[in-house]
């Protein structure tokens, strides 16, 4: 045996160390990216439901015809619509449709931790937002007196993610701690109600005053505040970045929670 | 040397289930081990505390020297997913891709494929595969990093005999190279066909570690099916009796819940069973169980002798392991089960 004298490990070291991380991350990345796209609808639904409604419903308003503001800010709520859109349900229902799949616990036991999964699921998640975003701006952009500048556009695109991270952390709270059946009926009953009430279908300036009142305790309204701020300079309400940071730390020690003891039960 | 595998005292529970219970094992390099044991042995708990899925309750488990949870520890480790765990949208090549992206020296796609009878399909969707295609490719997977140990849960379930051999002799071929190989499996013809040394699990316990010849000799027990106008305990006085009951259904459940249980069960069926009944037995020796049964003069018709199963030949074990483990703490148990003196070693 010419094998057996070799002694442990040798070349894990190899595969360790942040290059060797760096590798395993774009690994699971390119192959998460592979089995998503394979499933065309998946992607194309995800990018056509928020372009065609700035179509219908942001394209033939006189006001967004005329006013570049207000054009920029319908555009921008249904961007961030966009963004909880697909966040929610790449993490909720994705999450949950994969720990149904007897692949994960096979590829646990591949010389790589659960870090570069997780890091290419939320890579994957970013840019499938981003994509959702492409069409979207292209109508805003060339149906719409939308105006906002390359730099300002560059910098809302990277912050749209920021703003959406707290959505990006509810869909794992909901996909760690649900099957796929329940994680989708309930990404759909969070979704709705929480973008219509955030002024994301409806511009939250034409809300009843007391509807008015309560959306801006929402996140879903917060973050569309910061965005606009971001796109057309009009100030936010002064909770708005407290309310959205409130809610992260909420969402975020949620998903902590489900994460933990889902890894605990099948993997302890 | 160091061994590969080294476990020590380990016991997992899953909730008031005691899936291994004081286990110990080592395996070396160069090893082809199979684990023999019927379905809830404790056979996927060992391999999962083994390949870093899971971690035991009490004990140590070592891989390569470290704790198998570490990424590193893994590094010339393969495994193999479920048949049906592929992602079904992926190509062959990209799920080998895939995984020989976690290893540093993997063997060529081609080499592989060509390895397992897999050549020209690695532009095929797996979700596309046929069964056995699938389960040909899960085994490939284990061996793409070029693994100096091989972790095989029921490799070949789900093949017809030809992909059984192939793959069989894949997996001899691989080890020829110097791979060390542990397999499960509830096939002893599997475990014949691969293992050089076979370890045999059973209710969370090694019931027996050897050498392949002598663990065979442990299992071959055969079943004996008679109708007999006596009471059960007159054949129970018969040489290599090792079980008795009024249907081969009985037994199954016997072998799963092992330990003093069965010898109690039985006896105690042995005493209620009318006389005239049809019979099963277990015997460990069916030539000379039928010669005595001859020259014992009890009347008897329809005798069929048959291979018992691998679950009833895991009675014989289980029996064996009960009579040197538990039978002495335990005399309330002899009293209580009337005939069990004529029981034990069929005198």
């Amino acid at each position: 045996m010419t094998v057996s004298t070799t002694t442990t490990a040798g070349p894990a070291s190899a595969a360790q160390g942040a290059a060797g991380t760096a590798r395993l991350v774009l690994l699971h990345t390119k192959f998460q990216f592979l089995e998503t796209v394979r499933i065309p609808i998946a992607v194309i639904g995800n990018l056509l439901f928020p372009t065609l409604a700035v179509f219908f419903f942001v394209v033939p308003q006189p006001a967004a015809q005329e006013i570049p503001a207000v054009a920029t800010a319908m555009v921008g709520q249904l961007a961030m619509f966009a963004v909880m859109s697909t966040f929610l349900f790449s993490f909720g229902t994705g999450v949950a449709e994969d720990r149904a799949q007897p692949f994960e616990p096979y590829v646990r036991t591949l010389p790589a931790g659960a870090g570069p999964r997780m890091a290419g699921r939320l890579i994957n998640g970013c840019i499938f937002a981003l994509m959702a975003l492409v069409p979207l701006v292209l109508v805003g952009w060339f149906l719409t007196a939308a105006e906002v500048t390359v730099p300002v556009l560059l910098l809302a695109a990277a912050l749209i993610l920021v703003i959406g991270a707290p959505f990006l952390m509810l869909g794992l709270a909901i996909g760690y701690s649900l099957s796929a059946k329940a994680a989708l009926a309930v990404v759909q009953v969070v979704l709705f109600p929480l973008a219509f009430a955030g002024g994301l279908f409806m511009p939250a300036e034409l809300f009843p005053e007391w509807l008015d009142r309560f959306s801006q305790f929402l996140p879903s309204r917060a973050g569309r505040e910061l965005l606009i701020q971001v796109l057309t300079g009009s100030e936010a309400y002064p909770l708005a970045l407290p309310v959205l940071l409130a809610w992260g730390a909420l969402f975020t020690a949620l998903a902590v929670m489900a994460y933990r003891k889902d890894q605990g039960r099948r993997f302890h | 040397m160091e061994p590969l595998i080294s476990v020590r005292s380990v016991t997992r529970r899953f909730g008031d289930v005691v899936a291994l219970d004081d286990v110990s094992l080592e395996v070396g390099a160069g090893e082809m081990v199979g684990l023999l044991g019927p379905n809830g042995a404790g056979k996927t708990t060992l391999l999962s505390l083994v390949n870093g899925q899971r971690k035991p309750d009490a004990g140590v488990v070592r891989l390569f020297g470290a704790d198998p949870r570490k990424p590193a520890a893994r590094a010339m480790l393969g495994t193999t997913p479920q048949e049906t765990g592929l992602p079904p949208t992926l190509k062959v090549g990209e799920v080998v891709d895939f995984v020989a992206g976690h290893y540093a020296d993997p063997m060529p796609r081609g080499e592989l494929l060509e390895r397992f009878d897999l050549a020209g399909l690695a532009g095929r969707q797996t979700g596309g595969l046929s069964g056995g295609q699938k389960r040909r490719l899960a085994v490939a997977l284990s061996l793409v990093g070029r693994p100096r140990l091989v972790l095989l849960d029921e490799p070949t379930t789900g093949l017809d005999v030809e992909g059984r051999r192939a793959l069989w002799q894949a997996l001899r071929d691989y080890h020829a190279d110097g791979a060390t190989i542990v397999l499960t499996s509830h096939y002893l013809e599997e475990v014949e066909a691969l293992a050089q040394r076979v370890v045999v699990i059973g209710g969370g316990r090694v019931l027996a570690d050897d050498a392949l010849p002598a663990v065979l000799d442990r299992v071959s027990v055969r079943r004996v099916a008679l109708t007999a106008q006596v009471p059960a305990s007159e054949l129970l006085r018969l040489p290599g009796v090792v079980d008795i009951g009024d249907g081969p259904a009985d037994t199954s459940r016997e072998a799963v819940t092992g330990s003093a249980d069965a010898v109690a069960a039985a006896a105690t069926v042995a005493d209620t069973l009318p006389a005239g009944s049809r019979y099963s037995l277990l015997v460990s020796d069916s030539d000379a169980f039928v010669r005595a049964l001859v020259a014992s003069g009890l009347p008897f018709s329809g005798l069929e002798v048959r291979g018992a199963s691998l679950e009833e030949a895991f009675l014989t074990l289980t029996h064996h392991h009960t009579t040197t483990r538990d039978a002495a703490p335990e005399p309330a148990f002899a009293a209580s089960a009337g005939d069990s003196e004529s029981h034990g070693e069929g005198k």
